[in-house]
């Protein structure tokens, strides 16, 4: 038998049929729903008169939609009434097909791609997909996990297959220990600033190496998060050790045999020694500084120790140009004098325990800088949310000068009321610093939790190793 | 022989940009729609007008972007976008497909696609078609904002005509048919059930965890 990659395992195990046109009926064990790319795939099937598939395959929540206050108000809390109506119809169509959901009412509601393996609906091995493009987080399990159009929702509810092509493989190996209060986000973030926002489309990425290893579940799956930013519909990491111990115990997940019978097949979840990849890149840990975004795509990124580039440097000046103009800013500023009105965490790529943790552990003892008028920690999940205030990092955040608040999307992409106002520049622990993304012409820069929490304290970037 | 597409030929705009992203093909706002349609008038908004749109808003009392080519009347008609590479990068919001087909949108020739937005296009009719750089440039550099020129694209023989040159693109048989023949995927895939059946059941015996 030939060497495989985890990905051509994962593709194989779920092969369903081979169709006339060369893709694939690929077999969905997981499909996460929310409210605002779920409507319309609903109303589809109702246009077919046909159900769901796999009900059980199913988990449903709301969370790009809602207000991050006023939780206990539930559903009269979101004063938007177009908002509301789109978490209504959600919670219609989970009654009508008797769905699983966390309500907004639910200390387990969150961020789908927080809210998964927290419960244990992600699991290794799994094929997993959702209607949103940042579904490429479960892969930290060494599950496939892609983020599919409406169209394909519906396609999934329907058939309980997505029709694939095969992706490419690639790899990219990263060996050594991180510099200290380096993170995934980092690694991520200097990944896409090295390969470009299109240097993984069409393929699957597989991480790999020490530092990989080395990184816990949180760390992974920030990591696969933003995939998606590298132009890779999904990425991975082999499940280990680190993988089966953070499954273990978890809601959701297998237990007692059924668990030993799991971890025998999730143990083979790995590359083949000789497995052949279409395009591998190698990095060493010692490359990788804090990373600040300066432009207005996730590849237009630097270490913190740089300035802003001239766009001339760049082959296509003008959407440089355009990017710079867009953000404020003049070539040759140094990132650390790069001034911010708002502070952001959360996110499906910084919201999980962890990053709350670091970001509390540099915030303690100190206040918010004066020229930051508002700063936002909002929690992935419920849970979160209840595991932070078990570990007092609350009083932390709060006595900062923090807002702390319910667990959703919120500012990462501002469908909710906690946007930027014009101009308004902000250190965001999100995944893109699109135009108007945070808020109608706000500027986002992306970092690391650690450096969101040394910008709060300084008012400016500030490379978190000097705090 | 040469067998043009109306239906996907016609004038042409260029956006001559790379990675445009969906957020910019059509803002957050307006994903709180829970209909397919609606989006067209809110295509590219954060470019085309200079104030900040709200979902359910009239377009007729906002400030215009005049110098946006989507606002030049010469253009109004236009069903080709011609963008540079990576076009429909970031989010995997369908929106952004069914605002551009609501505009009129038929055909966007890119140098590069993303994934997810290059799949949702021919879910909904919309061809999404890969020029090489040098052929790209050749429409950016040709275009003028003060005449609409034309495309006209072979379809079942993957040819795009502009001017006096003649670009082959590719294009897979299938999406080509479901283009042609508007085919239901979905329906399609169910003729797959018995297969998926079997599938299932075997594979549930080898993983009984994944079903509750």
């Amino acid at each position: 038998m030939s060497s495989k990659t985890l990905y051509d395992k994962l593709w194989d195990a779920h092969h369903v049929a081979k169709r006339d046109d060369g893709s694939s009926l690929i077999y969905i064990d997981r499909h996460l729903i929310h409210e605002v790319t779920s409507p319309q795939a609903f109303d589809g099937l109702r246009e077919r008169k046909i159900e769901p598939w796999r009900v059980d395959s199913i988990i449903a929540t709301p969370d790009h939609n809602v207000p991050t206050e006023n939780r206990a108000k539930g559903l009269k809390g979101i004063s938007d009434s177009t908002s509301k109506l789109q978490v209504l119809t959600l919670e219609e169509n989970v009654k009508k097909y008797d769905l699983n959901f966390f309500s907004l009412g639910d200390e387990r509601q969150g961020i789908v791609h927080v809210i998964g393996p927290e419960q244990g609906l992600t699991l290794p091995g799994m094929t997993v997909v959702c209607g949103d493009s940042h579904t490429s987080t479960h892969g930290a399990f060494g599950a496939l996990a892609m983020g599919i159009g409406t169209s394909e929702v519906e396609h999934v509810l329907a058939t309980q297959c997505l029709i694939a092509y095969k992706q490419k493989n690639m790899r990219i190996n990263i060996e050594g220990d991180l510099l200290e209060r380096v993170s995934a986000k980092d690694v991520t973030m200097f990944i896409i600033g090295q390969i470009g926002t299109a240097g993984g489309t069409g393929f699957n990425i597989e991480y790999a190496g020490s530092t990989i290893e080395n990184l816990s579940m949180e760390g992974r799956m920030t990591l696969c998060n933003m995939s998606i930013e590298a132009g890779a519909r999904s990425g991975m990491v082999a499940p280990d050790q680190t993988t089966f111990d953070y499954i273990k115990g978890k809601p959701f997940a297998p237990s007692g045999d059924q668990f030993d019978k799991a971890l025998d097949t999730w143990i083979s979840l790995k590359s083949d020694p000789g497995a052949v990849f279409d395009n591998e890149f190698s990095f060493s840990s010692e490359q990788i500084l804090p990373q600040v975004t300066w432009g207005t795509s996730p590849e237009m990124v630097s270490s913190i120790d740089e300035k802003v580039p001239e766009p001339r440097d760049f082959k296509n000046k003008e959407n440089y140009e355009d990017a710079l103009n867009y953000m404020g800013l003049k070539p040759g500023t140094k990132l650390t004098d790069i001034s911010l009105d708002q502070i952001f965490i959360g996110s499906c790529t910084n919201s999980r325990i962890e990053d709350l943790r670091i970001a509390a552990e540099i915030l303690k003892g100190n206040k918010l800088a004066k020229n930051i008028k508002r700063a936002l920690v909002v929690p992935g999940s419920g849970l979160v949310k209840k595991q932070a205030e078990e570990e007092g990092l609350h009083e932390i955040f709060i006595d900062a000068g923090f807002s702390w608040r319910d667990a959703g999307c919120s500012m990462c992409l501002g469908m909710n009321p906690d946007q930027l106002n014009q101009e308004e520049r902000c250190a965001s622990t999100s995944n893109r610093n699109f135009e108007g993304r945070q808020g109608y012409k706000g500027r986002t820069h992306l970092v690391s939790p650690a450096m969101a929490a040394a910008a709060a304290i300084e008012g400016r970037f500030i490379d978190v190793r000097e705090i | 022989m040469k067998q043009i597409s109306n239906e996907f030929s016609g004038t042409f705009i260029c956006l001559d940009k790379s990675n445009v992203d969906t957020d910019q093909i059509i803002p957050k706002q307006f994903l709180k729609s829970i209909k397919k349609t609606g989006f067209g008038d809110n295509l590219f908004d954060g470019w085309r007008y200079l104030d900040e749109g709200t979902i359910d808003q009239e377009t007729s009392s906002r400030m215009v972007n005049k110098d946006f080519i989507f606002n030049n009347k010469l253009f109004a008609d236009s069903n080709i976008l011609v963008s540079g590479e990576n076009f429909g990068c970031g989010s995997s919001r369908e929106h952004a497909v069914w605002a551009l087909k609501d505009f009129g949108i038929k055909t966007v020739i890119a140098e590069s696609f993303a994934d997810i937005f290059y799949n949702n296009c021919f879910k909904n009719g919309l061809l999404a078609l890969c020029l090489k750089k040098s052929e790209i440039s050749k429409i950016f550099e040709n275009f003028n904002e003060n005449s609409a020129q034309s495309i006209e694209i072979d379809l079942i023989n993957q040819v795009l005509y502009y001017g006096d040159s003649e670009f082959k693109f590719e294009l897979d048989d299938y999406k080509k048919k479901c283009l042609l023949e508007g085919l239901d995927e979905i329906g399609a895939s169910l003729k797959f059930t018995d297969q998926i059946k079997s599938f299932e059941k075997n594979y549930q015996i080898k993983n009984p965890w994944l079903f509750k």
